[in-house]
């Protein structure tokens, strides 16, 4: 279970440009649940992801993982209980690296990074096997660099070494956004399938209302760093995307009135 | 080319492949440009000779040597993890601290060990000329270095170094901690710079206290003749290319300074080794400045 408490971020706290991106969020997660996050440019999405991920220090409130406070963990240490996946491709993996070496690194995620060569005959063997459920030839390919691949080539192996060791949480920051709708739709697919072989608890932060629907089992609205909506169960099941849409406005709308209100 | 400055270009030029390879760790693998090998280098050649005046035995005194340029290292890294300090900067201010320091160390602006114990004296039993020894020593010591080097960046340690390097945000997300990865990369750099300026100094029996300078441009140089010439795809040919780079940058100096039709003097070293670079780094492609510079020249003025 991931539970965040009064979670609070501040970006240049102290200054005129002082920006509150996450306002005292409280969030549970229970364990196996598939989230997906929606909310306006500068809502507070990336940064919920980042509080969980230690990627952004919380200024109050703390970040609870099966009953272990992790809020002062760095990000790398949290990585052995948090797996993400980035919004831009190129940021996910190496592209001086070769696709195993790549896939190395992942492996060794959780455990101890000892001085012991890190591709031998076993780890080459399971990265072939992981590669080969891709369906992209790229189990042939082990020793290119990464560089080579397309992006959505890139985004699929950032997603295989999200869930190749296991995690408590899966973080995904719009993670199909960069790419075309065929290797969008691909990649879903992958996620669906990772997700649900490995009973993982996911966090998805997406653009899309249509996906926000179809995914998971419980969307939550994000609005100027507080949550606007949060449903789940038939309640859910019940919304259109038209039904989403105008929840989406209708929120964007009050918030400009009390604006409207502070400033006649 | 007689043989003697043959064997003396391939000695140096060998030794400077230690440099190599700690230019090849800060740059390449960190990403950190790292100026303090200017000041490591002598630091090296500081420590081992006043060791070994003082009374240590060789070995210790390189072993001591090599520790110092590691703190080094580990001070640039902290100035600029710790504080913020742009990396360039860190490093030009270690840099600087150290050319005082090692002249605490030495005492004066140069010693001499010509006709001290050395590394490279217990070696000399074996009735070879030294001519003949230092060169087999520094290729069987820099070949030795350059295979634990490669070793390591293969391993799961060395991989999560490389990552730190090249796309930190990921490496941190795959639970590498990059900030003590680059205190150890950067401590294992100017080790190795080190180690070159102490074998340096135990072949040609002095350590100086300006030998430093321009160590980096020629480190960095050697790096790139390397990558352009063997083009390497592994890290095991990153580190062969080193060597390699280093040994044919003191060939290249070597004749330039003979071809007396050149008309150079030793003087002229600096001058040229910056041009070099310089003409490497900017031309489009620098990974491979031969290919860049004939293609430039094909596609430009009419032949």
């Amino acid at each position: 279970m991931i539970r965040l408490e009064r979670g609070r971020v501040v970006f240049s706290a102290g200054t005129p440009l002082e920006n509150v991106a996450l306002a005292d969020i409280d969030l549970e997660i229970p364990r196996g649940q598939f989230v997906s996050v929606i909310g306006s440019n500068g809502a507070g999405k990336s940064t919920l992801l980042n509080a969980l991920s230690g990627e952004a220090p919380l200024a109050g409130g703390r970040v609870l993982i099966d009953q272990t406070d992790v809020t002062t963990w760095p990000a790398s240490k949290r990585a052995q209980l948090v797996s993400r996946v980035f919004q831009d491709p190129m940021l996910g993996t190496c592209e001086g690296l070769t696709i195993e070496e790549n896939l190395a690194i992942a492996a060794a995620r959780g455990g101890a990074r000892r001085p012991t060569l890190a591709l031998g005959r076993g780890r080459r063997a399971e990265f072939r096997e992981q590669l080969a459920q891709l369906g992209l030839g790229l189990e042939n390919r082990l020793g290119d660099r990464m560089g080579l691949l397309s992006g959505g080539q890139r985004q699929a192996v950032s997603l295989l070494m999200a869930t190749l060791r296991p995690a408590k949480i899966l973080l995904l920051d719009e993670h199909t956004a960069a790419l075309d709708p065929r290797m969008s739709d691909f990649v879903l697919n992958l996620t669906h399938r990772l997700v649900e072989q490995q009973q993982l608890t996911t966090l998805m932060v997406t653009h899309s209302m249509r996906q926000a629907l179809d995914f998971g089992s419980r969307t939550v609205m994000l609005h100027e760093g507080k949550i606007a909506l949060d449903v789940a169960g038939a309640e859910r099941a019940a919304l259109g995307v038209d039904d989403l849409v105008d929840r989406f406005a209708r929120v964007r709308d009050e918030s400009l009135d009390s604006d409207a209100l502070l400033l006649s | 080319m007689s043989l003697v400055a043959a064997l003396g270009a391939l000695e140096i030029g060998l030794v400077y492949g230690l440099v190599a390879i700690g230019v090849f760790i800060s740059f390449r693998v960190l990403n950190f440009p790292d100026l303090t090998v200017d000041g490591s280098f002598p630091l090296g050649a500081a420590v081992a000779a006043a060791g070994i005046l003082g009374g240590i035995d060789p070995f210790s005194a390189t072993l001591l040597a090599v520790a110092a340029g590691g703190l080094a290292g580990l001070v640039t890294a902290f100035l600029n993890i710790r504080f913020g300090i742009l990396h360039l900067l860190a490093s030009i201010l270690t840099m600087t601290a150290l050319y005082s320091i090692n002249l605490r160390i030495m005492g004066s602006p140069n010693l001499a060990i010509i006709m001290e114990p050395t590394v490279i004296s217990p070696f000399e039993l074996f009735g070879l000329s030294g001519g003949t020894i230092k060169p087999i020593f520094g290729f069987v010591v820099v070949v030795g270095a350059g295979a634990l080097v490669a070793w390591y960046l293969l391993t799961d340690s060395g991989l999560g170094m490389r990552a730190a390097g090249a796309n930190p945000r990921m490496a941190r997300a795959q639970g590498v901690p990059t900030a003590a990865m680059t205190y150890f990369g950067m401590a294992l750099s100017n080790a190795l710079v080190a180690f070159g300026g102490a074998l340096f100094a135990q072949m040609n029996g002095f350590a100086d206290i300006t030998m430093g300078t321009g160590t980096i441009v020629v480190g960095l140089a050697a790096v790139i003749a390397g990558e352009a010439i063997l083009r390497p795809k592994g890290i095991v040919m990153a580190i062969v290319a080193c060597i390699l780079g280093s040994v044919l940058y003191r060939f290249a100096v070597q004749f330039a300074l003979n071809a007396e039709f050149i008309g150079m003097n030793p003087g002229d070293l600096n001058l040229l080794t910056a041009v070099l670079v310089t003409i490497a780094l900017i031309l489009p492609g620098a990974r491979n400045p031969v290919k860049a510079l004939m293609k430039k020249r094909g596609s430009g003025a009419p032949s």
